[in-house]
């Protein structure tokens, strides 16, 4: 049975619907597979009980005839979405044994769907990271190996969990967040498609905060297809939400596998960056050869602030984090340590509770809101966020949607990176401009390099326009046929 | 504007996070190559340029004025430290 | 009141008071301004208190409506400027009362902009206030310091509970003047329905901006009284203040820029250390909200709805009633009292009901401690009597009896009158009797006031004695006249 758990999410709701099997048969195998793959540290909460509880209820209602667009599809959730009665923790020591007595709204859409979760999955602390080395539970190990060598590969971050499990078939899809990059950069590390819709499509209500203006929630999935079903439950107009959209929500998946014949994609000059690997440059390449063979124009695009992104992305996160995580202050909830004088309690707690990475963030993001200095960074980080929001604009003058690396390297060795913040910081270059201008970006897998690690390609649309790159993916997961798995070696 | 140990000091002490005397130094190190690293902002010309503090371009939603939460203090004190009669108890606050 | 009577005296010469205000008056809602937790007084702790009030993770922020709509109602009954755009800031410091670390308030672009507020003093005189801004915040929760020697208790039942923070310009001179803008500002945000004014509660109170300066010198540097809750309080911590600052510039020192607090028992301000530390609140714009974007329809169709306020009510009862400037100034003091006083006017001599409302009742239920709210005798009972009055029933003496028993609970003008047998003698024959009996025993003043006209009156005090009060004024002085010739 244990081949159930290599099924696509859109196969496997098949069976399920048609009773080849059970929801139970199906979230079953995956629980072994967790079991056997706890070297890989994709979970940090596993909840069998409860998994194997929603499936025997997702079969009653299939034996009825009835159920959701995911009913009986196992699935994981990231440690950032809060879980009614189910420990929620960020990945992070100062939310202890947070047990939130609510549900997160993109979460209780999915279960609304007939969904079975597996369990919470690891991530970097509070979602800041790029390799997963900063959660408080230990790094996620990517399931992908370099040909040859038994080196542990980072998954990527923040949602290296949701990666590394969706990659390892450790559940048929996960949910992952991304502030800068941290659903596609993983996507692109694990061989599985990731998409952060446009800002505002799912609700952030009971997803842990990390910067507000940023954070976008979307799937992690197999394939194109699962990513456009998935998608389809996360999203929705939430009053709970002031920055939801009120927008109805598109069948997703039907765009996939529409033609993309007229289309006109934009390669934008600026993302040529120095020191890009010649595979990544091939990949890109290949990637512009396959849309054209699709009957795409392709036109070359200027994005001239590029390279302001990151530097402007690292004031306005961190600025958004510092006041976000004020709240873990140990007074009404999680670790609290030190004392017996307030201000003790407060600078102990907070000095144990959060990691070293988290702490550097909140300390830049309170220097660049400090008094004499907010003009000088904050405001002039927003301004030139609206300059790259403008880039966009303009690019979308003469194309429908960016085609991009999605990261600049392949996966790396844990404890890569992990001593230059700023080396560490570049992995985000090629996705954390959508974030700042709040466009759709989707990763898929296309292509492998030299030492077999897959590669992935970057579609960013105008904003709610996620349907042209489900198509515009569609076409391009065709014509890579990137059907690679990573060799079981956990 | 180079960030020095006196720096971080401050900045911890506003962010309420205890950093030990001997890892001033190399914070102040650390954060300084970060903010000489973004302060290549400076290179953009942002004359004039409205700073963006949202991507969505709706109004904030308003809501009606009506009691939906509420009267379950057990929910909210459910993951206190400490707690009781249905207060937090937090360390003395010294005015 | 002189300009130099606001003078203050020191050792080395006369210094002026610059004080400025910022009231915070709890806006009258069912629930928070962020979160649906209800909002109101004597619930068990934390009864009150919704995920985002307690800054669960995750929890965001969504604006009630009808907060914002008070916010333009105030800000119109100020005549002040309604912002279209305006938008909401996080104001970032640490306390265990701010769950989430940060206040939700408006710091570059608040709701409403420069108004102002014309104040009366006690004495009568005008001066005007001119209002900054009223900008929409969330309050803190409650520290309780005295339940345990080691421990602060925290109750969130008030954390984002909606304020309005009206900011005044450094437009008054003395703590008569703060204590009267309060009024002033009470009286209109309670007109409106804004707030309901209740200063026990602390649902409205005020942080001062005290400083002194030599007249006509440059502003001197200010400290900030926080919270203060009363008139009164008001007037003593704005004196302490002010004669403290004077004294350290009178020994050569300097005014230290700081927030301080004041202690009612002890009649003193002192420093607040723990808020002096690190006062540095990084405000920067809620990425969790939109600006606030105002329909310029909507703003007017509040506008139109607004009730009469206190200023055009009392022009209204000068011109249409006849009133005195004080009087009506007392009757629109509160919206009820107004109501009040145009239900017992109506058809009635206004003048006289007015006098009656202030002088008699509005006076007595001062001395007991009440407003027109806990008054005994409704306004038909008051436009009663002074019919009574108007129709020569009763005399001006025998109405202050009558309404003696009205307010003991006796019952209505007339049953009064009836019960205790105070009707007006309007009876000549025994009117006659009395003065035939007051003349025999007075030759003397009798003659005095066939030479002396004007000595009539003293027989009429008698007459009036002799009756009890009950003759009838008018009646008496025509016999009067008759029986001595005049």
């Amino acid at each position: 049975m244990s081949d159930l758990t290599k099924l696509t999410l859109k196969a496997a709701l098949a069976g399920l619907k048609a009773r080849d099997f059970s929801s139970v048969d199906i979230t079953k195998a995956h629980i072994e597979a967790i079991e056997q793959a706890r070297g890989l540290n994709a979970y940090v909460l596993e909840t069998p009980d409860q998994a194997l509880a929603m499936a025997a209820e997702s079969d009653g209602r299939l034996a009825r005839g009835e159920g959701g667009a995911l009913e009986g599809a196992p699935l994981g959730i990231k440690d950032l979405f809060c879980t009614d009665g189910v420990r929620s923790t960020a990945a992070s020591k100062i939310l202890g044994n947070f047990v939130p007595a609510y549900e997160s709204t993109v979460t209780s859409q999915l279960w609304r769907d007939g969904a079975v979760m597996l369990g919470k999955l690891n991530l970097d602390e509070f979602a800041m990271g790029s390799s997963n080395e900063t959660s408080a539970f230990g790094p996620v190990i990517n399931p992908w190996r370099r040909d040859g060598s038994d080196a542990a590969l980072t998954p990527g971050g923040s949602s290296g969990g949701s990666a590394a499990a969706t990659a390892a078939d450790l559940c048929l899809a996960a949910t992952a967040t991304d502030t800068g990059g941290s659903i596609r950069q993983p996507a692109a590390f694990t061989g599985t498609v990731g998409i952060k819709p446009t800002y505002g499509r799912c609700s952030r209500w009971g997803i842990i905060a990390f910067a507000s203006s940023l954070d976008q929630a979307g799937p992690i999935a197999k394939t194109v297809e699962d990513a456009a079903i998935m998608l389809r439950s996360m999203s929705g107009h939430d009053v709970k939400d002031s920055t939801s959209l009120p927008v109805e929500v598109p069948d997703f998946a039907s765009y996939v596998g529409k033609s993309v014949k007229g289309l006109r994609i934009g390669v934008p000059k600026e993302y040529r960056v120095p020191g890009m690997p010649a595979e990544i440059e091939k990949l890109w390449a290949d990637g512009i050869a396959w849309l054209k063979d699709a009957g795409c124009e392709v036109v070359e695009v200027s994005l001239p602030h590029t390279k302001y992104a990151l530097p402007a992305y690292y004031i306005v996160a961190p600025a958004e984090a510092s006041s976000n995580l004020a709240r873990y202050d140990g007074m009404r909830y999680g670790l609290r340590a030190g004392g017996p004088s307030l201000t003790d309690v407060y600078e102990e707690s907070r000095a144990q509770g959060f990691g070293e990475e988290v702490k550097r963030r909140i300390l830049i993001g309170t220097y660049v809101l400090s008094a004499g200095y907010y003009d000088a960074y904050y405001l002039k980080a927003q301004k030139v966020r609206r300059r790259i929001a403008d880039d966009f604009d303009q690019a979308w003058q003469t194309c429908d949607a960016l085609l991009t690396p999605t990261a600049p390297s392949a996966a790396f060795a844990l404890g890569e990176q992990s001593d230059d913040p700023i080396a560490m910081y570049l992995n985000d270059i090629f996705t954390v401009t959508t974030n700042l201008a709040g466009l759709p970006g989707l990763s898929l897998p296309a292509g492998r390099d030299a030492q077999g690690l897959p590669l992935g390609l970057q579609l960013i649309g105008r904003a709610l326009d996620e349907g042209t790159l489900f198509s515009l993916a569609g076409a391009l997961e065709k014509a890579a046929g990137f059907t690679a798995k990573a060799d079981r070696w956990w | 504007m180079a960030i020095d140990a006196a720096t971080v000091r401050k900045v911890a002490r506003l962010a309420r996070i205890r950093e030990p005397e001997e890892r001033l130094e190399p914070l102040a190190q650390e954060l300084n190559t970060i903010i000489s690293w973004i302060e290549q902002l400076e290179e953009v010309d942002t004359d004039g340029v409205e700073p963006m503090t949202s991507v969505v371009a709706v109004a904030l939603p308003l809501r009606d004025d009506v009691v939906t939460e509420g009267g379950d203090t057990r929910r909210i004190l459910s993951n206190a430290p400490k707690s009781a009669d249905g207060f937090f108890i937090v360390p003395k606050v010294v005015e | 009141m002189s300009e130099k009577s606001k003078l203050i005296q020191g050792r080395t010469g006369p210094w002026e008071i610059v004080l400025g205000l910022e009231i915070h008056a709890q806006v009258a809602s069912n629930s928070k301004l962020f979160s649906g937790a209800a909002v109101g007084f004597g619930a068990g702790p934390n009864e009150q208190v919704a995920l985002v009030d307690a800054a669960m993770p995750g929890m965001l922020p969504v604006i009630n409506r009808h907060c914002v709509e008070q916010a333009v109602r105030a800000g119109l009954g100020l005549n002040a400027q309604i912002n279209l755009w305006s938008r909401f800031d996080r104001k970032n410091y640490f306390y265990p009362d701010l769950p989430q670390g940060y206040q939700i308030s408006q710091f570059k672009d608040p709701i409403v902009g420069e108004g102002v507020v014309e104040v009366e003093r006690d004495d009568g005189t005008t001066f005007i206030v001119g209002v900054e801004r009223l900008h929409l915040e969330q309050d803190a929760g409650k520290s309780i310091h005295d339940l345990d020697p080691n421990f602060t208790y925290v109750d969130l039942n008030r954390a984002g509970t909606a304020l309005m923070e009206i900011v005044s310009k450094p437009d008054m001179r003395s703590s008569e003047e703060a204590a009267s803008y309060v009024k002033k500002i009470r009286t209109i945000l309670r007109y409106l329905g804004a707030c309901d004014g209740d200063m026990e509660k602390g649902n409205l109170r005020a942080d001062v901006n005290v400083s002194v300066r030599r007249p006509g010198a440059e502003l001197g540097t200010r400290c900030e009284i926080k919270n203060v809750n009363s008139y009164r309080y008001i007037q003593q911590a704005i004196e302490y203040e002010a004669r403290r600052q004077i004294e350290i510039l009178e020994d050569g020192g300097s005014i230290h820029q700081e927030t301080r607090l004041f202690d009612p028992t002890k009649i003193e301000t002192r420093s607040m250390r723990s808020k002096e530390e690190a006062h540095d609140y990084r405000y920067f714009p809620d990425p969790d909200l939109l600006p606030l974007v105002l329909d310029p329809a909507w703003v007017q169709s509040i506008k139109d709805s607004l009730p009469e306020l206190p200023d055009p009510k009392r022009k209204r009862f000068e011109s249409q009633y006849g009133l005195s400037h004080y009087d009506a100034g007392v009757l629109v003091a509160d919206q009820a009292r107004a109501a009040f006083y145009e239900q017992a006017a109506a058809g009635r001599d206004a003048k006289l009901v007015a006098n009656w409302t202030v002088n008699n009742l509005l006076g007595r239920l001062a001395e007991n401690g009440g407003d027109i709210e806990t008054s005994p005798i409704p306004p038909e009972d008051i436009a009663g009597l002074v019919k009574l009055i108007e129709d020569g029933v009763i005399s001006s003496k025998i109405a202050k009896e009558v309404f003696d028993h009205m307010w003991a609970g006796e019952g209505a003008p007339a049953q009064v009158v009836e019960k205790f047998g105070l009707v007006q003698i309007t009876d000549t024959g025994a009117i006659e009797a009395s003065i035939d009996k007051i003349m025999a025993a007075n030759p003397d003043k009798v003659e005095a006031a066939k030479e002396r006209p004007q000595a009539l009156g003293w027989f009429v005090g008698q007459v009036m004695r002799d009756t009890g009060g009950k003759a009838n004024p008018a009646a008496v002085n025509e016999i009067l006249k008759v029986k001595l010739g005049l």
